[in-house]
């Protein structure tokens, strides 16, 4: 008797709350949340949320959510190979990396997600994408989109508009993919255009592919009609009401641990030491006075540390003494231009004061610095 | 033969015999040998294989991305065992069983199979084999406890042994905050529950024996003047902490900077201080604070220090100097580079304005924006933070008011700013008036720089920020 009354006074509270919060009782079969922010870890933090800490076997959920320009990796991917990371950090884009597996993908505001959660028994990605081309075709009748055994969506035959990519734990699963509704293709092919050389490794390679915006297809397109438009086949297939609940990523109150899971998501210890062990193996052309410098160098990296560093420097180029103090500072060090540039400086200060050895030294380590 | 050490408690004297080990080869056969150096962990549970569980969608293989544990680990049920992806799909999976890793089956990039070996993990003996089945988690609750978590749309994660502590203590899971990994409820959120809820001393445990015996006494009453005396009560309660050490190694920038500021301890330092009357400057700034904000720039007062200490520098450039490993030669450096330093995620950066002594305090404001910019960012290049020839350190932007700085080598003197305070003084009438105080700490090499020199410097640096417009005199 008591458990009974207990359970009646929680219904209650539940519905004198801010109607927000009642997003958490039982709506039957599904639910359509739509983020209100733009930022990429808020987001990612909310799906790390969702597939934490809630019960999908009564209700699947839809995530909508859009985010302003960033570059998102994989789990298991290498950033230095898949984006050029000098123009990410000039251009002030941020890179994040997703708990998914799959490519890299550049976001704007002109590209949508959907986020399709599930128990991990209900997991099946080309349902969910045979949805998302089924509510284009209910929008626009002529788009020729279709789904193809990679899991992309293409248009015309030729043009990729969405990727895919998914993660499975132990009792819940997601599937996450874009849409490019207006996003910027000129930005998008050159930050995802990697400029260094020399790398050796096994992390998850991106395969290319054409891109296309569906607004260059249909200029009346925009993001809020294809968001609504899927949204409503969602309702349709899961027979729910076309409602969509807005949540905000910063309310602690909402989502316990929110603010915590967004943190990680920004530490240099994910983004960058998540990447699997690779190696450099290149050639730094050092011009000095009158002549080029050929300098071979060879790193292996681990959890983002330099593990091992050989530069092949002319005997002497550098005194001995000053050469092993850089390699023994290098190694253990982050594999980052910013760590290495105050590093070399710091180190600069106990070097003889030799203008030479100085203009030596600062030529060796921006050509280094470039490498990060 | 090897006799060991006897000791006897019950009597005084120790009876002692000597360690002898006679080891006589031959007589020894292998095996015998063999069984005295037997490793110490001994195994007595039972290794179970635990198989790589279905995908979905018919997929078969798999590639081993990381690894969460290593053969020796601990593992509870449900702890994240490994990392693999398939098809643009990673997935993490976790164990089954509690037990001890014993074999990893495959390293990173290897390809592992559906329905084949994964892990092999030793089971506690005592707790006996989980079926082959997917373990449900549904709590062993009644069927309303079960909709109240249906409702909260939460999980209640905890292993079979703290499920067994909670029903033999009447708790409910759903009211005991977890703080394990995904939320998941442990034994010391059991006991934490426990001991919040009725206040009772639990069992014993070693620690609650450590009362200090004074306790006793205390109860006696004692005469009046012992009042004043208070001897805190000791708390009987067992605490539940779990925070452990943590080690890391000193890398990257952390560890230049050691090796910087060990050559820098070898400088014999000493120190000079003063306070500054910045009442007129406070005014200078607030007239020209608006101008400069119309060009775009915004003006602390870092740029009339570091010029004010740049005109002082032209008269005792010895303080811009820099003295060879050997301290045989002094270098009195032309320009003055004029280090800044910055405190930023990473620790104390110092970028330096390179040439003060041709830049005017506007060219200054605007370069000390670009540098702090680039230093929040991140994105400082090494000739921003390499050539400084002086450094000005403002502490008190964060607090305090003296300091002791540690000059960074190869230059010869530091001067740390404290905040600036309002304080009360006398003037020229001997009237108190409101004037707006801020301390400076010096530090010089006391191989090259006298007391004096640095005193000097001091008082022009002083004259010219107390008195602004006295610098236009000096300008150049």
């Amino acid at each position: 008797m008591v458990l009974q009354s207990f359970k009646n006074c929680l219904w209650v509270s539940c519905v004198l709350r801010a109607p927000k919060a009642c997003f958490w009782s039982t709506a039957s079969g599904g639910l359509i949340i739509q983020s209100v922010s733009n930022d990429v870890y808020q987001n990612l933090a909310v799906e790390d949320w969702i597939h934490d800490h809630m019960d999908l076997e009564k209700q699947q959920v839809l995530f909508l959510w859009r985010n302003s320009p960033a570059v998102v990796i994989g789990r298991h991917q290498n950033p230095w190979q898949e984006c050029n990371l000098r123009l990410l950090r000039q251009k002030n884009i941020k890179l994040a990396r997703r708990r998914s597996g799959g490519g890299t993908v550049y976001h704007d505001l002109g590209n949508i997600n959907l986020t399709f959660f599930t128990t991990r028994k209900k997991y099946e990605r080309m349902e969910n994408l045979k949805l998302v081309v089924k509510a284009l075709k209910a929008l626009r009748p002529q788009l020729d989109v279709q789904v193809t055994d990679r899991y992309d969506i293409l248009l015309d035959r030729q043009y990729k508009i969405s990727g895919t990519a998914a993660k499975l734990g132990r009792t819940s699963a997601y599937h996450h993919c874009t849409l490019l509704c207006n996003a910027d293709k000129f930005v998008l092919s050159s930050v995802l255009k990697s400029p260094y050389k020399g790398l050796k490794s096994n992390a998850t390679p991106s395969v290319p592919a054409s891109v296309k915006n569906l607004f260059e297809e249909d200029p009346s397109l925009t993001s809020e009609m294809l968001l609504d438009a899927i949204a409503k086949e969602y309702a349709v297939q899961h027979q729910i009401d076309h409602h969509v609940t807005l949540i905000n990523p910063a309310d602690e109150t909402l989502l316990p641990g929110i603010s915590n899971k967004t943190e990680e998501l920004q530490t240099w210890e994910w983004v960058y030491g998540k990447t699997p062990k690779f190696s450099i193996s290149t050639c730094l052309n050092m011009a000095y006075k009158d002549s080029v410098l050929d300098v071979k160098v060879n790193m292996d990296v681990k959890h983002g540390r330099i593990e091992v560093c050989n530069i092949d420097l002319p005997e002497q180029w550098l005194p001995p003494g000053l050469y092993s103090e850089l390699v023994k500072n290098l190694t253990g060090s982050k594999f980052c231009p910013n760590e290495t540039t105050t590093l070399v400086a710091t180190l600069l200060r106990v070097c003889p004061q030799d203008d030479e050895l100085h203009s030596r030294w600062s030529l060796l380590c921006e050509n280094m610095i470039r490498l990060m | 033969v090897c006799i060991h050490r006897v000791r006897s408690c019950s009597s005084i004297r120790f009876i002692k015999s000597k360690y002898v080990c006679v080891f006589d080869k031959s007589a020894l056969k292998f095996s015998h040998q063999q069984r005295l150096f037997r490793t110490s962990a001994v195994s007595c549970g039972q290794i179970v294989q635990f198989k790589l569980s279905d995908i979905g969608e018919g997929i078969t293989e798999v590639t081993v991305k990381e690894w969460y544990i290593k053969e020796g680990d601990s593992v509870s049920q449900f702890d994240s065992i490994c990392e693999v992806q398939s098809d643009k799909a990673s997935v993490t999976i976790t164990s089954r069983y509690d037990g001890v890793i014993r074999k990893l089956h495959y390293s990173i990039d290897d390809i592992a199979f559906v329905g084949k070996p994964l892990v092999d993990i030793e089971i506690d003996a005592s707790k006996g084999v989980a079926s082959e089945e997917d373990v449900v988690e549904t709590p062993p609750m009644s069927h309303e406890e079960h909709t109240h978590q249906e409702i909260k749309g939460h999980k209640t994660l905890a292993t079979p042994a703290v499920r067994r502590l909670a029903m033999e203590n009447n708790i409910k899971l759903s009211e005991v905050v977890g703080t394990g990994k995904d939320n998941r409820i442990l034994k010391e959120d059991i006991l934490n529950y426990l001991a919040k809820q009725t206040g009772a001393i639990l069992p014993p445990s070693p620690k609650a024996e450590i009362v200090p015996p004074l306790r006793k006494t205390e109860a006696v009453p004692a005469a009046p003047k012992d009042k004043a005396r208070k001897i805190p009560v000791a708390v009987s309660r067992p605490i539940a902490f779990s925070g452990k050490d943590k080690t890391e190694p000193v890398t990257g920038f952390q560890k230049a900077m050691v090796k910087t500021m060990s050559a820098a301890l070898k400088i014999p330092h000493f120190g000079y201080s003063d306070e500054i009357d910045l009442t007129q400057l406070v005014q200078l700034r607030e007239e020209l604070k608006p101008l400069a904000e119309i060009r775009g720039v915004k003006l602390s007062f870092m740029p009339f220090f570091i010029k004010a200490a740049s005109l002082g520098l032209l008269q005792y450039p010895i303080l811009n100097a820099s003295l060879d490993e050997n301290c045989q030669n002094v270098t009195y450096k032309a320009s003055h580079n004029i280090g800044v330093a910055m405190d930023t995620e990473q620790g104390l950066i110092v970028p330096n304005v390179k040439n003060v002594q041709v830049c005017s305090v506007f060219d200054i404001a605007v370069e000390l924006n670009r540098l702090q910019s680039l230093g929040s960012a991140g994105q400082l290049g090494t000739s921003d933070l390499t050539g400084g020839t002086f450094t000005l350190s403002n502490i008190g932007t964060i607090g305090g008011t003296y300091a002791k700085p540690v000059i960074l080598p190869p230059e010869v003197a530091i001067g740390a700013l404290g905040k600036i305070q309002v304080l009360p003084r006398f003037n020229g009438k001997g009237e108190v008036f409101k004037a707006q105080i801020m301390n400076v700490s010096w530090s010089a090499d006391h191989r090259i720089i006298d007391g004096a020199t640095m005193a000097r410097f001091s008082n022009l640096w002083k004259s010219y920020l107390e008195n602004p417009a006295s610098m236009l005199l000096d300008l150049k």
